[in-house]
């Protein structure tokens, strides 16, 4: 590799690194939880820790453990992280536009470092900068995916060890519905976006006692069709393009 | 759950997690979702976490759901869906959350 084009690559990388940087002390109690949660479930220090690098996924990553606990069915765990893990697809094909036409280790690397944060961050600097390169839009993505994999990591291993020590009467699972409230109380603030929440929210409360979970998949395709039809309703308000 | 199970999960789910990342990555950009399909994908984060939110607030020592004021988490998780709202800090909602948690849990 030419030494000029590695080293207007490496400014990508830092300038990537440098706007994920505010974004990483709000990663670190999402961590800390999952780990807490994680130990408190059962599990042992490799899986309590080791999925953090296997799914490296937060909500998944805390509902499934929750799940767990309560002693689920496996494909009911296994069906509820990747449901929520659904947007990924979403984030999938904003960015294959940008980073399908680079060498394959390097997707998997892309596509393994997703998060809502490297998405968001990169996909809003390719719309600003328009006549970025492929290697340019590589190192930008990269250089802030992956202080946030290392933050996630370190911080459900500190939360896994901080864990073990506290007592189960300290109800820490209550942390995993406290941590989704802090990440979507703020986000619903459209009309659509909050008739999607209490439909989902009630739904999952009526159908509280069907086996499987099934709840919370109904929950999640009534809320999903009613926020999508209060934004066909009333499309002045909260569109997104 | 056994030690088994719980890695089968794990790696299941880390499996599909990889898939949906790298899904139309990997198509190449042939491929694209229909623009109904992603605008209906925006509404899922809010709707299966509040899914998971509600009832987990609801539920009362007993196993069942409890709608009452005698019931600590729900009054945590209004507490802490306030300060959510006002403050927008994932670290206030936590403290405001578990903190009336611990409190309603010694007063009862």
């Amino acid at each position: 590799m030419m030494d000029s084009m590695a080293k207007a690559e490496r400014k990508d990388w830092i300038e990537g690194a440098r706007v994920m940087l505010p974004l990483l002390p709000g990663a670190v109690p999402f961590g800390m939880i999952a780990g807490v949660v994680a130990s408190n479930a059962g599990l042992d220090a490799l899986a309590g820790i080791g999925q953090s690098i296997v799914v490296f996924a937060g909500a998944a990553q805390l509902a499934s453990t929750q799940l767990i606990a309560d002693a689920a069915p496996v494909l009911v765990v296994i069906l509820t992280g990747l449901v929520i893990n659904l947007r990924f697809a979403m984030y999938s094909a904003a960015m294959a536009g940008h980073l399908s036409a680079l060498p394959r280790g390097r997707r998997w690397l892309v596509a393994y470092l997703m998060t809502d944060q490297s998405y968001a961050l990169s996909i809003l600097r390719y719309a600003a900068r328009p006549e970025m390169g492929l290697p340019a839009k590589f190192a930008f993505y990269m250089g802030g995916a992956i202080p946030m994999w290392a933050v996630w990591l370190a911080a459900t291993a500190a939360g896994y060890f901080l864990g073990n020590r506290i007592p189960a009467s300290w109800s820490l699972d209550f942390f995993v519905p406290l941590s989704f409230l802090a990440l979507i109380v703020p986000s619903i603030a459209d009309r659509a976006n909050a008739t999607a929440a209490l439909t989902g929210g009630a739904v999952a409360v009526i159908a509280w006692s069907l086996p499987f979970n099934l709840g919370l998949f109904l929950a999640a395709l009534a809320g999903i069709a009613a926020g999508y039809a209060v934004e066909r309703l009333f499309p002045a308000q909260g569109e997104p393009k | 759950m056994d030690k088994q199970t719980v890695w089968l999960a794990i790696i299941a789910i880390g499996i599909g997690t990889f898939a949906l990342r790298a899904s139309f990555i990997e198509l190449g950009g042939r491929f694209a979702l229909p623009a109904p399909v992603t605008r209906a994908l925006r509404f899922l984060p809010a709707a299966v976490l509040s899914a998971i939110i509600l009832p987990a607030i609801l539920r009362g020592t007993e196993g069942g759901l409890n709608f009452g004021i005698d019931n600590p988490r729900l009054i945590a998780g209004f507490a802490a869906a306030l300060v959510a709202w006002k403050t927008k800090s994932v670290l206030a909602t936590l403290a405001a959350g578990m903190g009336t948690l611990w409190a309603m849990q010694a007063l009862i």
